[in-house]
């Protein structure tokens, strides 16, 4: 059962989502998340699942709000100006402490923007998704097979946690193929005793509702969600490190642009620059403790993202003016290449060295 | 000592709590009739509903079934979701003019042409009650509203939508009536339709959906009563009242024999699918 | 060549993203890092195909081949849009039934088949994109020759199965042309 498959990134998060017990997909098309809902229309009959293709981004999410209220794993997808039209019900989502799966394979922006690849929802993901006070997890893959990887566990955590899930892909992932492992399929589910599926007239009746017209009441909602809050940053916070132990000048890159930065650290090292690459996994909660590590010991932060500079302002947060941070970055569906990355972190070089 | 004997109750379907509503308004009447329903059918124990946003928001605290808030007009996609995961489950949605015919218009006709075994209690009073008096979807031409003040103007307003008539074009629903709760004879005529939605649901002959013409006294600046001969002077005019679509009466099964018959002539829309 | 970095350009519909996944499939047969990246959107509407294919022994960075040390094409305008892209000492395979003017470019190898040609006449009809593919791994020997063949097995739906024994038809064709 180990053996490898070639897939698409958008294939990848399908068949994964629906090995951890996913049931309900709910979309809408938009180019570059296509493959995922055609591989889950596929797909989800065959395992007596729903797959529904609803009238708007709007109506999915709603959905997606009412079948994790009834209980069950559910996942919807789309890219960057369709999340933005999910964004009210996942902040209802967040509001009724239900768990979901949100996947948004990234693309050009702002407006209708391009199809190619990018990364400029950083903020959105990880600050301003939907209304109110609320955050939601974001894991941002770089692989195909962190691509299945994450879609097998966001589940579990958005049960966990009682929180929406997103997982921040970009075109370039959701469409280039590579090897992948595909997990055993999970069989366990967790009960959800909070689930409104009827009361069966032994219970009283559960609620799912984000309304408290009684501002102590809501203000107490929000305390104890921000506590859990706490919970998740202690304990969810992932990142991979590469060569970052002895590095002078630390790159910080997620996703797809995480990649090119790994190998434009390569090259450096062969030329005999100390540089290392911090890959957050998680994007909320930020992986501060690492960042927060090296900044301990290195001279210089080099944020590289396909934006205009979007988490370059968490690396500075985390830095707190100890180390300088820099960025590079392309927009607009622009993909940087190794040797732009690594002139930058040549230049930076030359200047820690002054 | 003579037997007592009730005559008259609170539905057990019905939380004993105090609601937010108006004094005259029939929300109160058309809440009890479908928690009558709910306890006639015996279905309380697996009935999910969905409270919109409007006056009837809170709904959720009023009904001892499980319940759902939803946002502003996505109440049929919220019941869609819970339906699909538990289709054994009876899911209705109770929503206002302003979240079903205006902010939430597509998820309404969607629900209603995918033909969801949902079904959609429809309270339409011509006008936004809980924030305070605008002009609705449903507001009749030249009425006077908060945001209309010189009366609705349909040059620019544009017209009224007329829910009933809009959606009985449409396959997937099996059952469309419009009623009222104006007077005791109404009232039960209401509580005859609304309990046949449910059990169209419950025999999954397909979507159901009962408008409920209703008045707002708040809102339209008059006394309960007054209110009324408002509502059979002005509304029922423009919203006749009456059976728009019942797939059972016309000789069917369910919806979809009824969608079958009508495209019989379209050789791709007939071939015989999964069921 | 151990590490291929190649770029497959054509119309739409002549198998081009088969082609790159022909030859990402040999690196999965061999266990070694690969990606495949196709182009997508509207230009995939508009005619033309073209996806990148990277098969290495370390990590790849970005899927994306900037500089192709192997091009195939399969058009004119593949041809002119990629042929300033490969890097020196590179190899292009181009299918000379459909691309008529080549330039000069003395650093890199070109090897121009008639490759539509040759498929139609061996009654091969469509799998100019596999001769070339076949031609491709006589120049670079990017995996083992047998595994070339797994690769096929590995990419051919099962519910064409009759179109492998053609599918390696047309590679042997490429390879001895």
């Amino acid at each position: 059962m180990t053996e490898k498959v070639l897939m698409k990134g958008n294939e990848a998060l399908a068949e994964c989502a629906m090995r951890a017990g996913c049931r309900f997909f709910f979309g809408y098309p938009i180019t570059p998340q296509t493959e995922l809902a055609a591989y889950m229309s596929k797909c989800m009959p065959k395992i007596g699942g729903t797959y529904l293709q609803a009238e708007s981004e709007i109506a999915a999410i709603n959905m997606v709000y009412g079948a994790a209220a009834a209980g069950a794993r559910v996942m919807t997808s789309s890219s960057s100006p369709g999340i933005s039209l999910k964004s009210e019900g996942v902040s209802y989502m967040a509001g009724a402490d239900l768990p979901g799966v949100i996947i948004n394979v990234q693309r050009g922006g702002p407006g209708l923007g391009s199809i190619q690849p990018s990364q400029s929802d950083y903020w959105q993901a990880t600050r301003a998704l939907g209304h109110g006070d609320y955050h939601m997890i974001v894991f941002a893959p770089s692989t195909v097979q962190e691509m299945a990887d994450c879609a097998y566990n966001a589940f579990d955590v958005a049960d966990k946690y009682l929180t929406p899930v997103m997982i921040l892909a970009d075109g370039m992932l959701g469409q280039m193929m590579e090897p992948v492992v595909l997990p055993e399929p999970k069989t366990e589910l967790p009960e959800k005793p909070w689930a409104i599926n009827g009361t069966k007239c032994q219970r009283k009746h559960n609620i799912a509702n984000s309304l408290y017209l009684d501002p102590e009441l809501l203000e107490q909602k929000n305390i104890e969600r921000f506590e859990r809050y706490e919970i998740i940053k202690a304990n969810e916070q992932k990142a991979e490190e590469f060569m970052v132990e002895d590095a002078d000048i630390v790159l910080v890159a997620f996703g797809a642009s995480a990649r090119i930065a790994r190998s434009a650290v390569v090259s450096a090292r062969a030329r005999g620059i100390k540089a290392g690459l911090i890959r957050p996994i998680t994007l909320w909660p930020f992986p501060v403790d690492v960042v927060d590590a090296a900044a301990n010991h290195c001279k210089q932060f080099l944020s590289v993202e396909m934006n205009m500079g979007q988490m370059v302002e968490d690396v500075r947060l985390v830095s707190a003016g100890r180390v300088p941070v820099s960025f590079y970055g392309r927009a607009g569906g622009m993909i940087p290449t190794p040797a732009e990355v690594l002139a930058k972190i040549v230049e930076l070089n030359e200047q820690v060295g002054e | 000592m003579a037997e007592e004997k009730i005559v008259f109750q609170r539905p057990k379907s019905l939380l004993p709590v105090v609601t937010n509503y108006c004094p005259g308004c029939v929300h109160g009447i058309v809440n009890r009739l479908v928690a009558e329903t709910i306890d006639e059918l015996g279905i309380e124990g697996r009935t999910v509903g969905i409270a919109p946003v409007g006056c009837s928001v809170m709904a959720y605290n009023f009904f001892a079934c499980d319940m759902a808030e939803a946002a502003h007009g996505r109440a049929p996609a919220v019941a869609t979701g819970i339906k699909r995961v538990c289709p054994d489950n009876i899911v209705f949605s109770y929503q206002g003019d302003g979240d079903l015919a205006s902010i939430g218009m597509a998820e309404t006709v969607h629900a209603a042409t995918r033909g969801e075994h949902i079904t959609v209690i429809f309270i339409n009073n011509a006008i936004y009650g809980m924030t305070g008096g605008q002009m609705a979807p449903t507001s009749l031409p030249n009425q006077v509203t908060q945001t209309s003040p010189y009366g609705r103007d349909v040059s620019t307003a544009g017209y009224p939508v007329r829910v009933c008539e809009l959606l009985s074009s449409l396959d997937g629903p099996a059952y469309i009536e419009r009623v009222t709760v104006d007077c005791p004879k109404n009232i039960r005529k209401a509580k005859k339709a609304i309990k046949k939605a449910f059990q169209y649901q419950i025999d999954g002959i397909g979507y159901s959906f009962v408008e409920v013409v209703a008045t707002c006294p708040t809102n339209w600046g008059m006394t309960p009563q007054k209110a009324f001969e408002w509502l059979r002077e002005n509304m029922l005019p423009y919203y006749p009242l009456g059976v728009y679509r019942d797939v059972v009466a016309d000789g069917f099964a369910n919806a979809a024999e009824a969608a079958a018959a009508r495209a019989k002539d379209c050789p791709i829309a007939s071939q015989g699918g999964k069921a | 060549m151990r590490e291929l970095q190649t770029v497959l350009a054509g119309f739409g519909g002549q198998g081009i993203l088969f082609a790159g996944k022909v030859i990402a499939s040999a690196g999965l047969v061999e266990d070694r890092e690969l990606s495949w990246l196709p182009s997508y959107g509207p230009e995939m509407r508009g005619g033309t195909a073209s996806c990148s294919v990277t098969l290495s022994d370390d990590p790849i960075g970005s899927p994306l081949v900037m500089n192709p040390n192997a091009l195939v094409v399969m058009n004119q305008p593949s041809y002119d849009k990629f042929i300033d892209t490969v890097a020196p000492g590179g190899v292009v395979v181009v299918d000379s039934t459909l691309v008529l003017s080549m330039k000069e470019r003395d650093d890199v190898t070109t090897v121009a088949l008639p490759a539509t040609e040759i498929a139609e006449k061996e009654g091969l009809k469509g799998l100019a994109n596999i001769v070339l593919v076949g031609k491709l791994w006589a120049l670079t020997q990017f995996c083992e020759r047998q595994n070339l063949d797994a690769a096929i097995d590995h990419v051919v739906p099962a519910k064409k199965q009759a179109m492998v024994a053609l599918n390696k038809q047309a590679l042997e064709i490429g390879i001895q042309a």
